[in-house]
């Protein structure tokens, strides 16, 4: 019962995506294109509002409802792995269309076709645990 | 009032609601990151037992799993209670630049070049989805994150790893779309 809170974010996160149309194709075509503001209005208004939001959570210590302090963590310090994985990631969000969330949102959709390119990231994601000692970071 | 939810919601609302999304899951006590979830599921599935990486307590990652469940659900709901079923309206420029590679004007959300039965069942269309995937899942995980973990949370934290890995994203990203995908459409 205690995750039914983070289902129903899904369902919200789900509708959002789709009725926003942040999960189409066509959409990340038109961003890496430079050719409509309509994704960087949504992550730029998302970025806005969460580093305002996080600033606040961090100057009044404010508590999560379990009581506990929220805490940010500061990722590891590393330049290679972000850029080299970051590239990576990039070339297969512009050829998918989609990243992870997306994904799911789509098959939810109707578009079961995705369920083929999520098998792949997961594939991807066992291979990078395969492989990683062997990488950069 | 009906056509307000049917139309394409504003970009505004739309990154709004993404913001919120994350604090209710700092709220929650967890963090917005959706990648984790392949990880995740590569570990439920048993691979922990030869690969490190995948032997962790997966079960304490149940709650991304319900988001999960829930996005599959939002995206139901969205076709079929929420949408006019109206194509998406990309800009003329994208219509134009996309029918040089043999991709036609939006008739619904997505192109069926890519993802309609067909494209799934030939031969070169399926290594496009796979390859996509394959890009993503393993980027992701190198990069310790995606758009949610880096582009969102990340940079909400001002996390300049985080700033790294999506200008990152965006140099794939147009390496994709100006130098790779002419070769290949």
């Amino acid at each position: 019962m205690k995750f039914i809170k983070f289902l129903l974010l899904g369902i919200v996160f789900g509708i959002v995506m789709a009725k926003s149309e942040a999960i189409s194709w066509f959409r990340i075509q038109e961003m890496f294109r430079f050719q409509a503001f309509h994704m960087y209005g949504i992550i730029g208004t998302a970025v806005t509002l969460g580093v305002i939001g996080v600033a606040i959570i961090k100057k009044f210590k404010i508590r999560d409802f379990h009581g506990n302090p929220i805490l940010f963590y500061p990722k590891e310090k590393s330049v290679t792995r972000y850029l080299i994985g970051g590239i990576i990631f990039g070339l297969g969000w512009a050829l998918s269309g989609a990243c992870p969330g997306p994904m799911v949102v789509n098959i939810g959709y109707g578009f079961l076709s995705m369920i083929v390119v999520f098998f792949f990231a997961i594939v991807g994601t066992y291979l990078y645990g395969v492989f990683m000692k062997k990488l950069p970071h | 009032m009906r056509e307000l939810i049917t139309q394409t919601w504003a970009w505004w609302f739309s990154g709004a609601m993404i913001a919120s999304i994350m604090f209710f899951l700092l709220y929650f006590g967890q963090s917005f990151g959706f990648s984790s979830n392949l990880r995740t599921i590569c570990a439920a599935a048993g691979l922990g037992k030869k690969t490190k990486f995948f032997d962790f307590n997966w079960k304490a990652q149940t709650w991304n799993m319900a988001f999960l469940i829930g996005s599959i659900i939002g995206g139901y709901i969205a076709s079929q209670f929420l949408s006019s079923g109206q194509p998406v309206e990309i800009s003329a420029a994208t219509i134009h630049d996309l029918s040089k590679m043999g991709i036609a004007a939006p008739a619904s959300m997505q192109p069926q070049e890519l993802f309609g039965w067909d494209a799934v069942f030939s031969l070169k269309g399926f290594l496009i989805l796979a390859f996509g995937g394959l890009m993503v899942g393993f980027g992701s995980r190198y990069a310790g994150g995606c758009t949610s973990g880096h582009a969102i949370s990340g940079l909400s934290n001002l996390q300049l790893p985080s700033l790294i890995a999506v200008i990152g994203f965006f140099i794939g990203g147009l390496v994709m779309t100006y130098l790779i995908m002419p070769l290949i459409f």
